[in-house]
C-alpha cells in the first residue's frame, strides 16, 4: 500500500501545476496587454521624439510644467489632510455604532460611488455655480451671491467630496477589527477615553490611514476632471496638462513623459508611506 | 474585623441577552490574599473578575472596594489591573514600553520610568528584553510582560484572567510557582481566574468554586478538597466515588448495601444524602474481609499508582492502588470512617461521580477551552 502511495505523487503534481499555469494564463494575457504594454509605450514615447527618434528634449521640456506640478501636490496635499481628518473621527465614530448601524452607515458612504464621478462633478458644479443651486438659498436668506466655481477651495472640495469615501473604508476596515482587549487594556492601565485614542487606537489603525492617504492622494494628483469643471478652467493641473496633451498628437511625448514622471513620484510617495506602517500592518493599496 | 476586606461583591447579578450569567453573588476578599474563582466555563468566573476590574456592569448589586462603593467607576480609575487571556499586549510597543505605559501616563520622569522598568524585567526573568518586539516573544515570555506591565502600576489588587491557559503543561508549573513567590513578594492581592482545578489547589490560599452562576463553596484548598459542600464541587475538585446514601444515625451511614462508621454528625436519622469518597481512600483487600466486593473491570497503569474502576452491584466506583488486581477478579473494598465524606443533597445529585462512562478521552472533550487556546495561538 505504502509503494503505491509513494509512486503517486510526482505526476500528480506536474499536472496540478498545468492546471495552475492555465487557470493563470487569462490573467497573465490581460496584465500584458492592459497593463505592460500600455506602460512601456508611455516609456517609448516618454524618449523619442514625433518622427521615433530617440531623445531627452521632452524630459528637459518638462521644466515648463513646474507650477503644475508644484500646484497640483499642493492641492491634493491640502485635500488628502482634509479627508483625514474629516474621515478619521467619521471612521471612529461609525466603528463605534452597533453592528447594523455600522452597515447603513457604510451604505451611505459608499451610495454616491455607485454614481459616475462625472455625473457628480457635474451636479456639483450646478449646486455650487454662480446663480446655481446654493447661491440661490444664500440670496434667497439675503446672504448675497458666492462665487465659488472657479476657486482653488472648489477644486479641494471636489477632491473631497469625491474621495473620502477611500478614506474612510481602509481606516474604518482597521478600527472595526481592532481587538476590544487592546482598549481594555489601555483603559485598565489608566487611559481614559481620549487617550486610548491617541495611544493605542491611533498607531494601531495606522495601516488604515496610510492606506487611506495613499487610496486619496494618488487619483487627487492625477484628476483633471474636478479642476476642469470646479474650477472653470483657471486651474490647470497636471491631470489637465497631460489631457491636453494627448488631444493633440504631435504632442503625444510630451504627454508621455509627464505621465511617466507623475507615476514615478507616486511610486516614490508611496514608498515613503509604506516605509511609516510597520511590518505587520498590512497596506492595501 | 472588616478592616482587612479589600473587595466586596453584595448581591451581583448579571444577565447577557436574557441569559442570566451570575446569579446574586456575595463575596467578600481580604487584602494580601491569593484568592483563585474556579468553575467550568461558562460558569461566571469570567464575568465576575471583569466586573471588579470594571469592564462589565453589574445589573443589580455593588461592587466595594476598601469600604468604598466603586460600581460607577470606570475601569482607569480603579486601583486594579488586569493580566488578560491572552495577554492583550500592545502590538505597536516594544518591550520596554509596553511595561512603561501605566507609569508613562503617570508622567513620571523619564529616569524614573527607565529604573522601574528595569527593576521589573529583572523580577519576571526578562533582563535585556527592552527593545524586542513583543510579537517575537514566546508565550511564557509575553506572560511575564504581561505580569510586569500589570505589577509595575503598584496595583492594591491583581485580576488574573486564565493567564497560564495558553501555555505548556511544562512552562504552566513553573508560572505557577513563580506568580505564587511574586504575590508573596509584592504582597498584592491576586484574584485568579482557572477552569483548572488542580492550578487552584496548589497556588490559592481561598478558592472559590462556582457553577451556574452561583458561587458552590468558598475555602482554603484543604477544605474545599476534603469537605465539598456538594455533589458538584466533589466532582469538579479532584476525582470523587459519589453514591447515595442514607444517614442512619449520627456517625453511622448506610451506602451500597453496607452499614459504614463515618465522622459526620448533624443530620436527621433517615436523610437522604451524597457519599463522597476519593479513589486514593479506598483500601482493596480480599473478599471476605472487604466491606464492599465488586469485581474489577478495567485496569489502568498511572505510573506511582493503577487506577481500576471496579463493578460494585451495578456501580462503578474509581479506585487508586499500588497492588495490581487482575482485571475480572473479584476484590473486596475497605473504607476507613474518616473517608467518607457525608453531603446534603443538591440540585447536583446523580449527576456526578459514577465512573460507568468514564474515558480518558470524555475528560478531554468536557474541557475545550485550552485547545481552543492553543489554535488561537497559531
Amino acid at each position: 500500500m505504502n509503494r503505491s502511495v509513494t509512486s503517486v505523487p510526482p505526476p500528480a503534481k506536474r499536472s496540478s501545476s498545468i492546471l495552475t499555469k492555465a487557470a493563470c494564463a487569462p490573467h497573465t494575457v490581460w496584465t500584458v496587454l492592459f497593463i505592460v504594454a500600455p506602460l512601456l509605450f508611455v516609456c517609448y514615447y516618454a524618449f523619442t521624439t514625433e518622427d521615433g527618434t530617440l531623445t531627452l528634449e521632452n524630459i528637459t521640456a518638462l521644466g515648463e510644467h513646474t507650477d503644475t506640478f508644484i500646484l497640483s501636490v499642493c492641492m491634493s496635499v491640502i485635500a488628502t489632510v482634509l479627508c483625514l481628518l474629516i474621515g478619521y473621527p467619521l471612521a471612529y465614530c461609525i466603528s463605534k455604532c452597533g453592528p447594523r448601524t455600522q452597515k447603513v452607515l457604510i451604505m451611505l458612504l459608499m451610495l454616491p460611488m455607485w454614481m459616475n464621478l462625472l455625473i457628480r462633478t457635474y451636479s456639483m458644479m450646478a449646486i455650487l455655480d454662480d446663480g446655481g443651486f446654493l447661491n440661490h438659498i444664500l440670496s434667497a436668506l439675503g446672504f448675497g451671491e458666492l462665487h465659488i466655481v472657479g476657486t482653488a477651495p472648489a477644486v479641494i472640495f471636489g477632491m473631497v467630496y469625491n474621495f473620502l469615501p477611500y478614506m474612510v473604508m481602509p481606516i474604518h476596515s482597521v478600527i472595526s477589527k481592532l481587538d476590544k482587549r487592546y482598549i481594555e487594556a489601555a483603559s485598565d492601565l489608566g487611559c481614559n477615553g481620549f487617550r486610548t485614542l491617541t495611544r493605542v487606537i491611533l498607531p494601531l489603525s495606522a495601516s488604515g490611514i496610510i492606506s487611506g492617504v495613499t487610496m486619496v492622494f494618488v487619483p487627487s494628483i492625477s484628476t483633471f476632471y474636478i479642476s476642469q469643471k470646479l474650477g472653470g478652467g483657471t486651474f490647470d493641473m497636471i491631470g489637465d496638462t497631460i489631457e491636453r496633451q494627448f488631444q493633440n498628437p504631435s504632442t503625444y511625448n510630451v504627454g508621455a513623459a509627464i505621465s511617466l514622471v507623475m507615476m514615478i513620484l507616486i511610486l516614490i510617495s508611496m514608498a515613503v508611506m509604506n516605509r511609516f506602517s510597520d511590518d505587520e500592518g498590512t497596506v492595501i493599496v | 474585623m472588616n478592616n482587612d476586606i479589600i473587595i466586596q461583591l453584595k448581591d451581583i447579578a448579571k444577565t447577557f441577552d436574557g441569559e442570566t450569567i451570575l446569579h446574586h453573588i456575595n463575596l467578600d476578599i481580604k487584602d494580601k490574599e491569593f484568592v483563585t474563582l474556579l468553575g467550568p466555563s461558562g460558569c461566571g468566573k469570567t464575568t465576575t473578575l471583569r466586573i471588579i476590574g470594571g469592564f462589565e456592569t453589574p445589573d443589580t448589586g455593588d461592587v466595594y472596594f476598601d469600604g468604598k462603593r466603586i460600581n460607577d467607576l470606570p475601569a482607569y480609575q480603579r486601583p486594579v489591573n488586569t493580566v488578560f487571556q491572552k495577554y492583550a499586549l500592545f502590538p505597536h510597543l516594544n518591550v520596554f514600553e509596553n511595561i512603561a505605559f501605566g507609569l508613562r501616563l503617570k508622567k513620571l520622569p523619564e529616569r524614573e520610568i527607565v529604573k522601574q522598568v528595569k527593576d521589573m524585567l529583572a523580577m519576571v526573568n526578562l533582563r535585556g528584553f527592552e527593545h524586542r518586539k513583543v510579537t517575537t516573544l514566546s508565550g511564557g515570555q509575553q506572560q511575564r510582560v504581561a505580569i510586569a506591565r500589570a505589577l509595575i502600576n503598584h496595583p492594591k489588587v491583581l485580576l488574573l484572567d486564565e493567564p497560564l491557559g495558553a501555555l505548556d503543561l511544562k512552562l504552566r508549573k513553573d508560572m505557577q510557582v513563580e506568580l505564587k513567590n511574586m504575590q508573596k513578594k509584592t504582597g498584592i492581592t491576586f484574584i485568579y481566574v482557572t477552569h483548572d482545578q488542580e492550578e487552584a489547589l496548589s497556588m490559592s490560599d481561598k478558592v472559590v468554586v462556582m457553577a451556574d452562576g452561583c458561587i458552590q463553596q468558598i475555602g482554603t484548598p484543604t477544605d474545599i478538597y476534603n469537605e465539598p459542600i456538594n455533589a458538584f464541587v466533589a466532582d469538579f475538585i479532584g476525582e470523587s466515588n459519589i453514591v447515595d446514601g442514607v444517614m442512619v444515625s449520627d456517625f453511622k451511614a448506610r451506602f451500597s448495601g453496607h452499614t459504614f462508621d463515618c465522622v459526620d454528625s448533624g443530620f436527621a436519622p433517615g436523610e437522604q444524602v451524597d457519599v463522597v469518597v476519593r479513589p486514593e481512600d479506598v483500601d482493596v483487600v480480599t473478599p471476605e474481609r472487604g466491606m464492599l466486593h465488586g469485581v474489577v473491570s478495567s485496569v489502568t497503569f498511572k505510573g506511582d499508582y493503577y487506577e481500576i474502576i471496579v463493578d460494585v452491584s451495578g456501580f462503578k466506583w474509581m479506585i487508586e492502588t499500588s497492588d495490581y488486581v487482575a482485571p475480572e477478579a473479584t476484590i473486596g473494598l475497605h473504607i476507613e470512617p474518616d473517608a467518607i465524606h457525608i453531603m446534603k443533597k443538591s440540585e447536583y445529585s446523580d449527576r456526578f461521580g459514577d465512573y460507568s462512562s468514564f474515558s480518558d478521552e470524555l475528560d478531554k472533550l468536557s474541557d475545550p477551552e485550552p485547545e481552543e487556546e492553543e489554535e488561537a495561538q497559531q
